[in-house]
């Protein structure tokens, strides 16, 4: 919708073409400039080292006998290993529990934020936006004391009421705690996200819902969500990518639940103990390749999907009138 | 003036020993082995201590500032620039980055000996033995000087150790009928069940992932789980049945809920030190001033005592953790950087500094002779002179305990083998087998002959 200005202007140039070419040219020539920086930051600090990490995992070293070119062994060693594949089955679970919650309580904020009707709504926004700002180890250790099976609150609260004593660190509750310190720290940016886009909707579209006679539940689902759509979209992708790259909270609750989190607990985190505590640097280098493909195939599928979808969607409802 | 000339004639001596040996006149016979010769000369060292020198010092040790000020005072013409970068691991982490890339790396560095090999391995510290280390192998007790040289050649020098005992609340265990530390481990799991049923206190915690506090255990038991020849091939035989009994011991203790299971060093076990939800701990010589510092409110209700012995009228022991300063094979200045790790570790003064201010329990016989260190009466123990008595139990730590040379593996499948079998409450004797299977398989992908 708001992009077919932009595209009219595009195929449609305004300017005359033969002055425009020397134009061109030089505004052409600041474009790079003004790139430049950045092109030179995202080649040595990402294009570089992710080739050289390539590189890398196509070698195997041993402690005894040292590095030796191994073509794909590591690659064929990975898609074998139940630790890497459970990890990120781990995560697909994660994801499936985890992102609906968090994403459908964002969406309820922004609504509710963007209704107007709720009171304080400055403050509110502040407060759900605030975890985001707590970087991610403070909120693990945080959380960690909270989640404390002897001294921590909620323990206690549990104990004082007659529920016995949750044990949130146990092997089998560890995701599930894990799963509600990522929604606490997320929910907020991704209200934040969109939030900003309900803004940008149009206020004439409500006026004429509300002539239409639809009410405030009807304009939200009719108008408001179907409009922020592409914002939705985004936070998914953005919840895919941050799911599958969880480290900060494993590494850190492994130092209060060591048995609970295991080595290989998200795919990131095995990386890491694969590079510096079994000292498998190459095939850590071809774990880490292979989570980047398998986090670029699944948002590519998904964006996919619902590029598929959206089309449909505008077929039926194109082919009626 | 007197330090120039010095230096010229210890040049000029230099150059005329480099003459000759071109020459193929160097004085021989008379038995000159191949290592005296290679051995650093007086000469040579007091070159190295005069020649204006800047030397790096990785450590974690706080406040050693103040012992490297006694050897730049000593030796002026040296700059020492003490470095923490991180402790333990990522101690680790950095010095190896360090090493593999060939640059940055320290000229002296903490080593905790269960390290030792992993280093040893990628040949990265430098045999102490031409720089004189040898001579001062006597200075220190003699299982620790076997941790930095299991074989001919020393490796580092030793800085502190952590010979076990039994630290533990005299009042909840007399509360309980126990006036005596317990002999036996038999006494010790009677105790732990008179201590629960009659306090609802647990004896002590036994950490779940703590390896270092197992291992200790195994020590004391006379397992040898793991061996290196320095080479290429290790030994690892941590499912033996001694290393059964043991597990079966703390197994039965566990499942009978007499012993808890907490992650030690968190702040769930703090608090049960202080409250008394452990009436003990089992830990190192280092324990006592750590628990002073834990538990504060409870001081003078803890005394100390020797670990509990598999057999009556025994006295053997274990040690966990302790460190020691290496120098690295790629230092610039070997001579001054191994006087460093010497001067803080054996000079008496700059040794008995660890003992006293950073309390780190010396290896060194100069402090754990000298009067002022033992005679110490501690009054969190009750007046109990605790110094003393774990320079008793150093002196029954077995002596030939080794490592293999990737620890770091060894701890984190210690973590998910072991450590989630006690944190459950099951068998840890059938864990120790799961346990020897991942670390045999992962020596042999590493390339090393298993013994």
């Amino acid at each position: 919708m708001s992009q077919s200005p932009a595209l009219a202007a595009e195929r449609h140039p305004t300017t005359p073409a033969r002055r425009g070419n020397a134009n061109k040219r030089r505004q052409n020539r600041a474009a790079y400039l003004f790139i430049l920086p950045f092109f030179l930051v995202f080649l040595t600090m990402l294009v570089i080292p992710l080739m050289y990490a390539g590189y890398l995992s196509l070698f195997e070293s041993k402690l005894i006998g040292g590095e030796q070119f191994a073509w794909f062994a590591n690659y064929i060693r990975a898609i074998q290993d139940s630790a890497f594949i459970g990890s990120l089955l781990r995560m697909g679970l994660f994801f499936m529990v985890q992102v609906p919650i968090m994403l459908g309580l964002a969406l309820l904020f922004a609504l509710a934020l963007d209704s107007g009707r709720a009171r304080g709504a400055k403050g509110v926004r502040l407060l759900v936006f605030m975890p985001y700002a707590v970087p991610a180890v403070v909120a693990t250790l945080m959380w960690g004391y909270l989640y404390g099976p002897d001294f921590g609150p909620l323990a206690q609260v549990a104990r004082a009421v007659g529920w016995g004593t949750p044990d949130f660190l146990s092997a089998g509750n560890i995701l599930g705690s894990m799963m509600n310190i990522v929604t606490w720290e997320f929910v907020g940016y991704n209200m934040i996200i969109m939030y900003a886009a309900l803004r940008a909707i149009p206020s004439d579209l409500y006026e004429a819902a509300e002539i239409d006679g639809a009410g405030q539940f009807r304009i939200a689902w009719s108008i408001k969500i179907p409009a922020i759509r592409p914002a939705i979209i985004l936070t998914v992708i953005f919840s895919i990518i941050g799911t599958f790259q969880l480290f900060a909270e494993p590494s850190l609750l492994n130092a209060i639940a060591p048995d609970a989190i295991t080595r290989s607990f998200t795919p990131n985190y095995y990386a890491y103990n694969l590079a510096f505590q079994n000292r498998e640097l190459n095939y850590a280098a071809s774990i880490a390749f292979l989570l980047g493909i398998v986090i670029a195939v699944l948002s590519y599928a998904f964006q996919l999907a619902t590029e598929r979808r959206e089309r449909r969607a505008l077929t039926e409802t194109e082919t009626p009138s | 003036m007197k330090k120039a000339r010095k230096t010229a004639l210890a040049l000029v001596t230099g150059a005329a020993t480099v003459g000759l040996v071109l020459t193929g006149c160097a004085p021989s016979g008379g038995g000159d082995g191949g290592t005296t010769s290679d051995a650093i000369t007086d000469e040579q060292r007091e070159e190295a201590l005069n020649t204006p020198t800047d030397l790096t010092f990785w450590t974690w040790v706080p406040d050693i500032e103040n012992e490297v000020a006694l050897f730049e005072e000593k030796y002026p013409a040296i700059n020492v620039t003490v470095e923490n970068v991180g402790q333990g691991l990522e101690h680790y982490q950095k010095l190896r980055s360090a090493l593999e890339a060939g640059e940055g790396a320290p000229d002296v560095a903490q080593v905790e000996y269960q390290y030792i090999p992993s280093f040893v391995l990628t040949e990265s510290l430098l045999d102490l033995t031409p720089y004189g280390a040898d001579d001062i192998a006597d200075d220190y007790v003699g299982w620790a000087w076997n941790q930095v040289s299991p074989n001919e050649e020393v490796w580092a020098v030793p800085q502190d150790v952590g010979p076990m005992g039994n630290l533990y609340r005299e009042d909840i265990l007399s509360e309980a009928g126990i006036t005596e530390a317990p002999e036996t481990w038999d006494d010790y799991a009677a105790a732990a069940k008179a201590v629960k049923d009659e306090t609802g206190s647990y004896i002590s915690n036994l950490g779940a992932t703590q390896a270092g506090q197992m291992i200790g255990f195994m020590w004391q038991a006379g397992v040898q789980p793991f061996t290196y020849d320095g080479a290429e091939t290790v030994g690892i035989d941590v499912n033996n049945d001694t290393a059964k009994e043991v597990a079966n011991y703390w197994t039965e203790l566990i499942q009978q809920d007499l012993i808890s299971v907490d992650t030690d060093f968190s702040d769930q076990w703090y608090q049960g030190l202080a409250n008394g939800k452990y009436a003990g701990w089992l830990t190192a010589a280092w324990g006592p001033i750590f628990l002073q510092g834990t538990a504060e409110s409870t001081s003078g209700l803890w005394r100390a005592a020797p670990l509990p012995q598999w057999s009556a009228g025994e006295q053997v022991s274990g040690n966990w953790g302790g460190s020691s300063d290496a120098v690295l094979a790629t230092s610039e200045n070997p001579i001054a950087a191994y006087e460093l790790a010497k001067f803080i570790n054996h000079d008496e003064e700059s040794a008995m500094k660890l003992a006293t201010e950073q309390f780190l329990y010396p290896p060194q016989l100069s402090v754990l002779e000298n009067p002022e260190f033992i005679d110490q009466e501690s009054e969190f123990y009750g007046g109990q002179q605790v110094n003393k008595l774990f320079a008793d139990i150093s002196e029954t730590v077995d002596t030939d305990f080794q490592w293999v040379p990737f620890m770091e593996y060894v701890y984190s499948t210690y973590e998910e083998t072991i450590g989630s079998v006690v944190a459950e409450k099951g068998d840890i004797a059938a864990a120790l087998d799961e346990w020897q299977d991942q670390l045999v398989s992962y020596a042999e992908d590493q390339g090393f002959t298993v013994e």
